[in-house]
């Protein structure tokens, strides 16, 4: 189990837990983050923010927040 | 028969090509109250029935945790629209499904607009509607919107469905259904006006907008079962919304099938936000939309301004009563302020245009994620990169595309910091003057000011950030949609819409704030007329603040400029020639004779920072309220000042004279 800004690159994840106030995690939901949802790493590079396929679409987590979500590689 | 209609679903769905495909040109933009999130209605006559469509500010879900959302919500809760119109991508069905989920929640009567089925048939998604039909147990029109597709079905349906509600309850799996159950039972009867299930759902949900309609007896049995709901199943808003995603796993399962492969939007990706090459390409999609604007406008505004100049020479002297024709026909009177306002009317539209061309084709969220890491350091979110830019040529349409800022704080530090960027208004001053005061050093003079300008930005911002909008920026999360073919049709009913608000608005403010600098220059101390600047109220007022900028070494005449420059900055110009005597071709060797280099820096630097122009003012009191427009007016002064005198205490002790 690894934070996702940690993960590397084209991998296929599985979302373990989020941390983080109720407000974020609504949002991140309500984008198809739930726990126990498969997402794939499209890009991961620097401290800049991490990019995500999510249920078919792509969303870009900043660095902070992908520090708060624990997933387990596939 | 009159039919209320609303448009719902997530961003980037394509809700505003449905919006204008539906209404066409009656349609009107405002905001919705108290906000400045955009509200959008218009009217369509359809076999005989007068249609009303609202277009709902976009969402993923019906939380109480945005402002959008609650907009959405209530709208739907309060007004009870005929029929709710869901907007759902196809090629997004599973996340798009869950906004509709919600919609049937709160009870609403939903027809699903199954839009870009082009996108896809191309992405190889293929969706059996008429089984998903069946498992939803709501009308579904497929569409591709922008080729008006499947819109005359949708109107069809829209008629069909008003008076005959689809209301369907979609029922999640029985650990959580048992709850929802026992909740229903403590507020049956009890909520007049809402959906009891709907209300269940947002208690446990432990929503604080539905908690403060119950008493405080019922709430508390509530409590109860939500915290027992805890204790089996975990986090009841977790298990909720894991529930709708196993349902809608469950509804898609037969009914969706795709293959994965490379789309164009990945590869489009993979070169705009290439590690090298993606902030150059920015920067050069956003010089592009800056030319666009600026030198399409250019012409048109500088007819403008020479058409209401020669009407105004026109009906000078028409009365024959000197103060009026000041006021109204002067160079600086009320009508040329009309063709100053109008100039920028069409700058916005332009600059507008060009924008939200740029962002439907879906770029700015792109932008933001290039942005995000550099912008956040220095206290602004990512999408605050964008009006930053725009600030260069012109503050007002800056001001009004920090609406792409969602969190209210990050947006109203992207606002007070603008004015900051040194815009094209200023320049003309810079540039003027700076040959003759600074020789061949003046095009370092002019950089220097645009570097100071985003510097001191940066600052402010950190510093609002630790103050009085304390926190940090929200947390950087965004979908980056699709790429798409924007529809230029709805980009400019945007854009007129746009330009058409701000005319309106920011007119009441600069016509008002132009006739009272015109009365304080032509009355005199002794509240006659007079022709002789000197004698008049700017200058008594300029000479009673002379001792507060006595450090600065100024004369009086430099500060009525600079009051002059409130009206709009390249007055500033114009403004010191007239009160030095000299014209706009001498004035920069007049001021360059009677100041050294450096008070004229000083200065320079002091009408980069002071005020915004009272356009850009009538801008951020339309987007941010009197309170911070009046605020930007007082730092901006008190900072300029600092400045200046920072300026000046800098080269004396570097030993410039």
């Amino acid at each position: 189990m690894i934070p996702l800004a940690m993960a590397p690159e084209g991998k296929i994840l599985r979302i373990v837990g989020i941390r983080g106030g109720r407000g974020i995690m609504q949002r991140l939901m309500e984008l198809g983050l739930v726990p126990g949802s498969t997402i794939r790493v499209i890009k991961s590079t620097g401290r800049g923010p991490i990019l995500l396929e999510v249920k078919g679409s792509r969303i870009a987590l900043g660095r902070g927040i992908s520090m708060k979500l624990l997933v387990e590689v596939r | 028969m009159k039919i209320r209609v609303a448009l719902a679903g997530n961003p980037n769905v394509g809700k505003s090509v449905v919006f204008n495909n539906l209404t066409g040109g009656h349609q009107h933009i405002g905001n919705w109250p108290g906000k400045t999130i955009d509200k959008a209605e218009g009217t369509v006559n359809y076999k005989g029935n007068e249609i009303y469509v609202i277009d709902l500010p976009g969402t993923y879900s019906l939380t109480a945790y945005s402002a959008e959302e609650l907009i959405a919500r209530d709208y739907i809760i309060q007004e009870k629209p005929d029929v709710v119109i869901n907007i759902v991508d196809a090629s997004n069905l599973e996340r798009n499904l869950y906004l509709t989920l919600q919609l049937l929640e709160l009870g609403a009567n939903v027809i699903i607009a199954l839009n870009k089925m082009d996108l896809a048939e191309r992405e190889n998604v293929k969706i059996d509607i008429e089984r998903l039909e069946k498992k939803l147990g709501i009308p579904i029109i497929p569409m591709v919107a922008p080729k008006k597709e499947g819109m005359k079905e949708l109107l069809d349906a829209i008629i069909k469905y008003a008076k005959k509600s689809v209301k369907r309850e979609m029922n999640y799996n029985e650990k959580i259904e048992r709850y929802i159950d026992e909740v229903e039972k403590i507020i049956e009867g009890k909520l007049e006006g809402f959906d009891k299930r709907w209300i269940a759902i947002k208690i446990l949900e432990n929503d604080k907008e539905v908690k403060k309609k119950i008493g405080k007896d019922l709430l508390s049995q509530c409590e109860e079962i939500r915290e027992k709901m805890n204790k089996n199943v975990g986090d009841p808003e977790i298990a909720l919304a894991d529930a709708r995603y196993q349902l809608i796993k469950d509804i898609c399962g037969d009914v969706l099938t795709k293959e994965r492969k490379v789309t164009v939007s990945d590869i489009i990706d993979s070169v705009l936000l290439d590690k090298f090459f993606g902030i150059p390409i920015f920067v050069s999609i956003l010089w592009m939309i800056f030319q666009f604007g600026f030198m399409v406008s250019a012409p048109f505004c500088d007819f403008l301004g020479d058409g209401f100049a020669a009407l105004s020479s026109v009906l000078s002297g028409a009365t024959g009563i000197q103060w009026f024709d000041y006021l109204f026909f002067g160079d600086y009177g009320v009508l040329n302020g009309i063709g100053m306002v109008l100039s920028f009317v069409l700058l916005i539209i332009l600059l507008y245009f060009a924008l939200s061309l740029v962002e439907d084709f879906g770029y700015m969220a792109r932008a933001a994620f290039l942005m995000d890491k550099i912008m956040r350091k220095l206290g602004l979110s990512g999408r605050a990169i964008i009006p930053m830019i725009l600030g260069f040529g012109c503050n007002v349409p800056a001001i009004y595309a920090t609406r792409m800022i969602p969190d209210e704080k990050d947006r109203l530090v992207a606002i007070v910091t603008n004015p900051l960027m040194l815009c094209g208004a200023r320049l003309v001053f810079f540039s003027a003057i700076v040959g003759a005061v600074f020789g061949k050093a003046g095009g370092d003079v002019i950089l220097s000011l645009y570097l100071l300008g985003i510097v001191l930005a940066f600052i402010v911002a950190i510093i609002l950030r630790k103050t009085i909008l304390k926190g940090r920026v929200s947390p950087f999360i965004l979908e980056l949609p699709p790429y798409q073919m924007p529809v230029p049709k709805v980009s400019l009913s945007k854009a007129w819409q746009r330009g058409k608000l701000f005319f309106t608005k920011a007119g009441k403010v600069v016509l008002p704030g132009i006739l009272i600098l015109g009365i304080l220059l032509i009355t005199s101390t002794s509240f006659t007329y007079t022709e002789n600047a000197e004698e008049s109220l700017a200058a008594a007022i300029g000479k009673a603040f002379l001792p507060i900028v006595a450090p600065l070494g100024w004369d009086w005449r430099l500060l009525v400029a600079a009051l002059f420059g409130i009206v709009a900055k390249e007055i500033v110009l114009g403004a010191s020639a007239l009160l030095y005597g000299a014209s706009e071709e001498t004035i920069a060797t007049t001021m360059a004779s009677m100041y050294t280099p450096l008070q004229m820096y000083s200065y320079m630097v002091f009408i980069l920072i002071y005020v915004p122009c009272i356009v850009t003012i009538g801008a951020i009191k339309q987007e941010a309220g009197s309170k911070w427009a009046i605020f930007t007016l007082i730092y901006g002064i008190i900072l300029a000042y600092i400045m200046a005198w920072v300026v000046l205490g800098f080269g004396h002790l570097m030993g410039v004279v």
